[in-house]
């Protein structure tokens, strides 16, 4: 199949492009590590007749503090993220991504944009209420992620994200970060499971449990509920599950629920109780 | 802005050398790579990311050949194993049996190269978390330790001598 | 036998892989011959002028026959390897290539209604899409029951069903989807247990039908393929009246070989006929038997090379991609075409690892002595029998383990289902039939309330003993298991116990299995090797054993080092193999490879000495059996001084006045497993194999009874491999061997769905060992020389897998306390046995 590809220097020339090659029926599609376009591609569930490469745009190499904000540009790879440390949870998460020479690779703005259903960099995101900087027809836009992201990101045609903005509090915060898998290091997780602790209070987020990550307010209401001992907390924690928990070949559901069990346990074990 | 058609000469930075080469912008490098220059070095052994036998260094970073567009590295400097003349890493292979049907060692090799180029003391938890993307069924991957440990001791013994 | 005694008195110590020798050896090896030669000889006359004369014969070879026998030479495909240069089947594309993608079956069972080629022949750059209503024969190496592309139905997922050809492999690629196939769904049978029952549906209707050697018997109607019986003494009336019975069963599914190198065949057929087969196969001279056979095509008109094979572990000794890239290349005109297998191909598409379901029941008395054994293998042969049913045979030969067993019935079935069909695995049918051993060992002994390896030494096989097949053993043919055992203990401190309780809450347990294995490769096959001569004294070394990774190749190249008494650097192997000048080796799988092509090496090499003997005894005027050869010389053993250089004989000797004498030197020897016999096909008596490798193995795992996790610590292995030629290699043999047991026992294994759809054929899903995850490995070996080989060696080159699953069930179960009976081993499934379900 006919591709192109462009390799656009500033926000606007990507969004240009994008426009343009639109309208020129040229099915475009943003790319930044490529791994999961390459991927799919083989399988063809992945089409498109033009390729913008954002990874050599300047604002997202950023990796920089502006104000109260950790600034973290898309195309930071992971293992980028990871060195420069400058948000523990995150690059720790990060660093259990597939393996290190895909983490040269993978970025963080494909990882949470992506089709594959773990996205693991975006828990701590979701944990921190990090903001994303989109750049859109209408000009920059800093939205919440909670307010795009749910369950997958929400983008209109020709949006894509150019930063993630993160409180400097919220990235120096205690936390608790853990992958497991079904029995091998390199794998997508059973279940990875990233949490903070704010003012008292648990934050988490989880994926590979359901068919989508998350972050479920009524599973942090139950988890910080003071009135019941951490066990019970766990037991109900379990019922409030935002989804239908995987039930695969990979691992049975009564399984992931176990694993979910125990490594609620040691979230507490490590960030206390209450 | 660089833009590659679909069917387009590129200028690549190979082992040093400029090589024009004829490429599909959708072409993996891994293919432009092996079918179209030769550098058969780098080694097809899943095309899906999983097992690094394809890997070669793009501006020093081992990077998986399979999981790049070949257009991503126009720009770049690609060291494929090709590349390698007698490194410590190739004869401490050879010395520790790292290796029996050669098929992965391309791409370990290269991915070493990558991981003594930036970490002059590696560890045991860096060496395993770099290692462990790639994939050997002929050896353990006790030999390929000792095959690491062994350059970098050496390394360590030059280094004393030159201080 | 003299030669081998010889041999034995002069073998140098193992030495450890700690001290590589290599790198001192090298040093001395530096010394150019001339000077080598020179320091023998003063050796020698230093010896002499204080022995007496019969010593000196010994001390003569003692310091001359050591030189390679026994060291660490570095392999010679090393450079090439190490710098990308070493070329496998899939590197050499040429210009006038076309290139083939295989369409695949996406139902595991199921009538083909139709297959539309238009669409996929009309996408541009597609030459031609071939499928099985082109092709009327059948294929198989034993019984012929394999279409060559899916006809009528297909049997398994992911079997060819079509082959589009194109003129590169992304158009073939990209137009394989554009096939149309339909079908209508059948019943699949997705297991063995549920092939064996009556009302089981029917993978093959006509079994009748297919074409089938004597030896073989398929049973019309039914899933069975073949069927092996063991019977030795009465164990149907002993077994019942023995005062302790412990029965078991275990089971796992298929998994697959991972070979890094994908398989990759090309064919072109010549205008006068000629079939050139490029492939990267351990089995090259098959290829070339069976296109002949199956072809009807003379054999020296098929050529087939093959180069470096990036891993084979047995899945490389089926051929099915050369048939389809010869119908490829048939069907335009008899161009090249190349097939390559992608990673999702190789996996199913092509033969895997067989899956097996086994119960096993020991009786035995009250002190744990073994009396008789009853055992049932169900092997899960697939959608075609292909290699299995020889698996099958293969394990009901040393079906009760290395035990002394008096009494023995045994019935190993070879059942067709609808699965990926197999092939050869390292160790064929060892590491299955010893898991189902063992792990009723180790129940037995739970419960005698026995330590596993004092049951298990009781009962060792010992020479005087009898196998399943009442072959009878001795010294040279079982090696020395006990001492194994022995060994395997002391690396393993088992007596510091063997389930410990660590400070963390982890548990540290260990387990242990025996092994052995003969390799019933067939009574009439032969292996041959040549040694031609360079005019400057070198020498090439041709044979036919493929370079999978063994480093068998290099490892020859020692053995004719040795006995021709030359440096190995002056021995040049190459690499590749074509049929139509390199002798043949069978099949480069079953250990043999330096078993029976070393004592053709040794052939050879004695046939090129006695032709350097014949013109030297001519120039020097003395009698060839007053002759020696050491140091790339032919010298007069009465007066060393008096001496000609291979050099001065390689192309025949030239007298000063330009008269010459002799021609050039070439060795030639071959060599076929002397007195092996069929099996009784009632009681299965008969001689499969000529020595059985023993072995022991341990396995040290810390358990986490909170989550059911583990990490393997420590693995031993202690085989009893004769002498050993190249120790780092055969270290490295073992070690792999090892690593593959454990990879497979705690991760590998098709998932199917109720449809018989495999869910992991990609490595990110399809799990196998990566760096760090692997134990800490310690090999150590015994070494009973074998009377038949060349210096005495055994086979080893597959040992080291065989107990590894067992020994890691064993030590989980002593862990967490459940009896451990299936594979893989993963967390998962220790917790539902936690749970009783
Ligand atoms: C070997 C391997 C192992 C893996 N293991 C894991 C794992 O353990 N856990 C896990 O979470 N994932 C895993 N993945 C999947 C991986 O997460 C995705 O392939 C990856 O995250 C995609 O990142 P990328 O930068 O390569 O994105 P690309 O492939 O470039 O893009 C992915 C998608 O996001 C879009 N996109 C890219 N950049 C942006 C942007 N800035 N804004 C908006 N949209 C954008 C693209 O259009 C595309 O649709 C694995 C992948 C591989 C190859
Ligand atoms: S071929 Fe690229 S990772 Fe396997
Ligand atoms: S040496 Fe064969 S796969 Fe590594």
């Amino acid at each position: 199949m006919a591709m192109e590809y462009y390799r656009p220097t500033t926000i606007k020339e990507a969004l240009q492009l994008y426009q343009q090659l639109s309208y020129a029926g040229k099915n475009p599609a943003y790319m930044s590590g490529g791994t999961e376009i390459v991927t799919l591609s083989r399988f063809h569930l992945f089409q498109a007749a033009s390729l913008i490469d954002l990874t050599h745009i300047p604002e997202t190499r950023v990796h920089d503090v502006d104000g109260n904000h950790l600034v973290l540009g898309a195309s930071l790879t992971l293992n980028e993220i990871s060195e420069k440390n400058g948000f523990p949870l995150l690059a720790v998460t990060a660093s259990r991504v597939a393996d290190h020479t895909t983490r040269n690779h993978i970025t963080l703005g494909g990882n949470i944009s992506g089709k594959i259903i773990y996205k693991e960099a975006i828990l701590p995101l979701l944990v921190s209420d990090s903001l994303l900087l989109i750049a859109s027809f209408e000009g920059l836009k800093t939205v919440p992620i909670h307010a795009v992201f749910h369950k997958e990101p929400h983008l209109s045609p020709g949006e894509w994200v150019v930063q993630v903005l993160t409180e400097k509090n919220a990235v120096d915060r205690p936390f608790f970060s853990v992958k497991k898998r079904k029995i091998d290091v390199i794998d997508y997780p059973l279940l990875t499971l990233t949490a903070i602790k704010v003012d008292g209070k648990l934050r988490v987020a989880i994926s590979g449990l359901c068919d989508f990550p998350f972050r479920s307010v009524a599973m942090e209401q139950v988890l910080n509920d003071p009135s019941r001992p951490v066990s019970a907390r766990i037991i109900e924690a379990l019922k409030v599950i935002p989804g239908d928990v995987r039930n695969d070949w990979i691992a049975s559901a009564e399984y992931r629920r176990f694993v979910l069990q125990t490594t609620l346990e040691e979230m507490y074990a490590a960030l206390g109780g209450m | 802005m660089l833009h590659v058609g679909s069917l387009e000469k590129v200028r690549l930075n190979i082992n040093g050398h400029n090589r024009w080469v004829t490429i599909k912008a959708s072409e993996r490098l891994i293919d432009v790579l092996r079918n179209r220059l030769g550098y058969t070095g780098c080694k097809p052994g899943c095309l899906n990311g999983d097992c690094g036998a394809c890997t070669v260094l793009v501006d020093g970073v081992p990077m998986k050949s399979c999981m790049m567009l070949a257009p991503q590295v126009v720009g770049k400097a690609i060291t494929t194993i090709e590349g390698l003349e007698g490194t410590d890493v190739q004869k401490a292979f050879i010395e520790h049996n790292a290796f029996q049907c050669g098929y992965c060692t391309p791409g370990f090799i290269m991915n070493i190269e990558g991981l003594l180029a930036k970490h002059r003391h590696a560890d045991e938890a860096i060496i395993e978390d770099w290692l462990q993307s790639n994939i050997c069924r002929c050896t353990s991957y006790q030999e390929m330790k000792a095959a690491i440990q062994d350059v970098l001791h050496k390394r360590d013994q030059n280094h004393e001598e030159l201080e | 036998m003299l030669a081998n005694i010889e041999a034995m008195m002069t073998l140098p110590s193992h030495k450890s892989l700690e001290e590589p020798s290599f790198l001192n050896h090298f040093s001395v090896h530096a010394l150019p011959l001339e000077a080598r030669w020179e320091r023998l000889v003063i050796v020698i006359s230093h010896v002499f002028k204080h022995t007496h004369l019969m010593t000196l014969f010994f001390w003569q070879k003692r310091v001359m026959r050591v030189e390679w026998v026994g060291q660490n030479v570095i392999r010679k495909d090393a450079w090439d390897k190490v710098t990308g240069r070493a070329k496998f089947a899939a590197d050499t594309m040429t210009m006038d290539t076309l290139f083939a993608a295989l369409v695949t079956s996406p139902y595991a069972h199921a009538k083909i209604l139709q297959v539309d080629v238009s669409q996929a022949e009309a996408v541009p750059g597609v030459i031609k899409v071939v499928t099985g209503e082109d092709i009327d024969i059948l294929v198989g190496e034993g019984i012929r029951d394999r279409p060559i592309l899916a006809k009528d139905k297909v049997r398994y997922y992911g079997e060819p069903i079509a082959v589009v050809i194109a003129d590169s492999p992304d158009t073939a690629r990209l137009a394989a989807p554009f096939v149309k196939a339909a079908f209508l769904p059948l019943p699949v049978v997705n297991s063995p247990q549920e092939a064996i029952q009556a009302q089981a549906p029917l993978v093959h209707e006509h079994l009748d039908t297919y074409y089938t050697p004597k030896h073989l018997r398929p049973i019309p109607g039914t899933n069975i393929a073949h069927h092996v019986k063991i019977r030795k003494g009465e164990a149907d009336k002993k077994l019942p009246s023995c005062p302790v019975i412990y029965e078991s069963r275990v089971s796992f599914p298929p998994s697959d070989h991972c070979a890094m190198e994908t398989r990759t065949a090309t064919v072109e057929i010549r205008p006068d006929g000629t079939v050139c087969v490029e492939s990267s196969s351990q089995v090259p001279f098959i290829i070339k038997s069976l296109f002949s056979e199956l072809f009807d095509i003379p054999q020296d008109k098929i050529v087939v090379t093959t180069p470096l094979v990036g891993g084979g572990y047995g899945g490389k000794s089926a051929v099915q991609l050369e048939f389809i890239a010869y119908i490829a290349s048939r069907a335009v005109g008899g161009q090249k075409v190349m097939l390559t297998n992608r990673r999702e191909e190789d996996f199913v598409t092509s033969p895997v690892h067989i899956g097996l379901d086994a119960t096993v029941t020991i009786g035995c008395d009250d002190t744990g002595r073994f009396i008789a054994m009853k055992i049932s293998y169900l092997f899960d042969g697939g959608a075609y029998s292909d290699k299995a049913v020889d698996i099958c045979r293969a394990a009901a030969i040393d079906c009760t383990g290395p035990y002394r067993v008096d009494h023995v019935f045994c019935d190993a079935y070879c059942l067709y289902t609808n699965h990926p069909y197999p092939t050869a695995f390292r160790g064929f049918g060892h590491p299955e039939l010893t898991y189902a051993v063992e792990r009723c060992i180790d129940g037995l002994a739970e419960k005698l309330a026995m330590d596993p390896t004092v049951l298990r030494k009781k009962n060792l096989i010992q020479p005087g003993d009898t196998t399943p097949t009442q072959s009878l053993l001795n010294k040279s043919r079982i090696g020395n298991l006990t001492a194994c055992l022995e060994k395997v203990k002391a690396l393993i401190r088992w007596d510091e116990g063997d389930r410990i309780e660590t400070e963390n809450h982890t548990i540290r347990a260990k387990g242990v299995s025996c092994f052995w294995k003969t390799s019933n490769i067939g009574p009439n096959v032969s292996s041959g090797a040549l040694l031609v001569f360079n005019k400057d004294g070198t020498v090439h070394l041709d044979c036919g054993v493929v370079e999978i990774g063994t480093g068998s190749r290099s490892v020859l190249a020692q053995i004719a080092a040795e006995r021709l008494g030359i440096d190995v650097k002056d021995i040049h192997v190459d690499m590749t193999i074509k049929t139509t000048t390199t002798p043949e080796h069978y099949k480069t799988v079953a250990s043999r490879g330096l078993w029976m092509a070393g004592r053709a090496v040794l052939r050879a090499a004695d046939d090129a000495l006695s032709q350097l003997f014949q013109i030297a005894s001519q120039v020097l005027r003395v009698s060839p059996d007053d002759l020696r050869a050491e140091g790339g010389f032919i010298f007069y053993k009465h007066e060393p001084r008096k001496r000609l250089s291979f050099r001065e004989l390689a192309h025949g000797y030239r007298y000063p006045n330009g008269n010459t004498i002799g021609g050039q030197v070439i060795g030639r020897g071959s060599f076929v497993l002397p007195k092996l016999t069929f099996l009784d096909p009632d009681t299965g008596k008969g001689d499969p194999g000529p020595d059985w490798t023993v072995g022991a193995e341990a396995v040290e795992v810390e358990f986490n009874p909170k989550d059911d996790t583990y990490k393997i610590l420590r693995a031993a292995c202690v085989i009893d491999a004769g002498t050993i030629i190249n120790p780092m290699y055969a270290e490295g043999q073992v070690r792999g061997g090892m690593h593959m047991g454990l990879s497979f026992a705690s991760r590998e294994g098709f998932v199917f769905t109720k449809d018989g759809i495999v869910m992991n054929n990609q490595f990110r899903t399809y799990k196998v060992l990566r760096y760090g995850e692997n134990p800490e490995y310690l090999v150590d070996f015994v070494q009973t020389p074998s009377m038949e080989t060349a210096y005495g060696l055994r086979g080893i080159g597959e040992h080291g897998v065989i107990g590894m699953p067992a020994a890691l069930a064993a030590s989980l179960s002593k862990a967490s306390g459940v009896f451990i009976n299936e594979l893989p081993i993963i967390p998962e499934l220790i917790w539902r046995l936690k749970r009783g379900r």
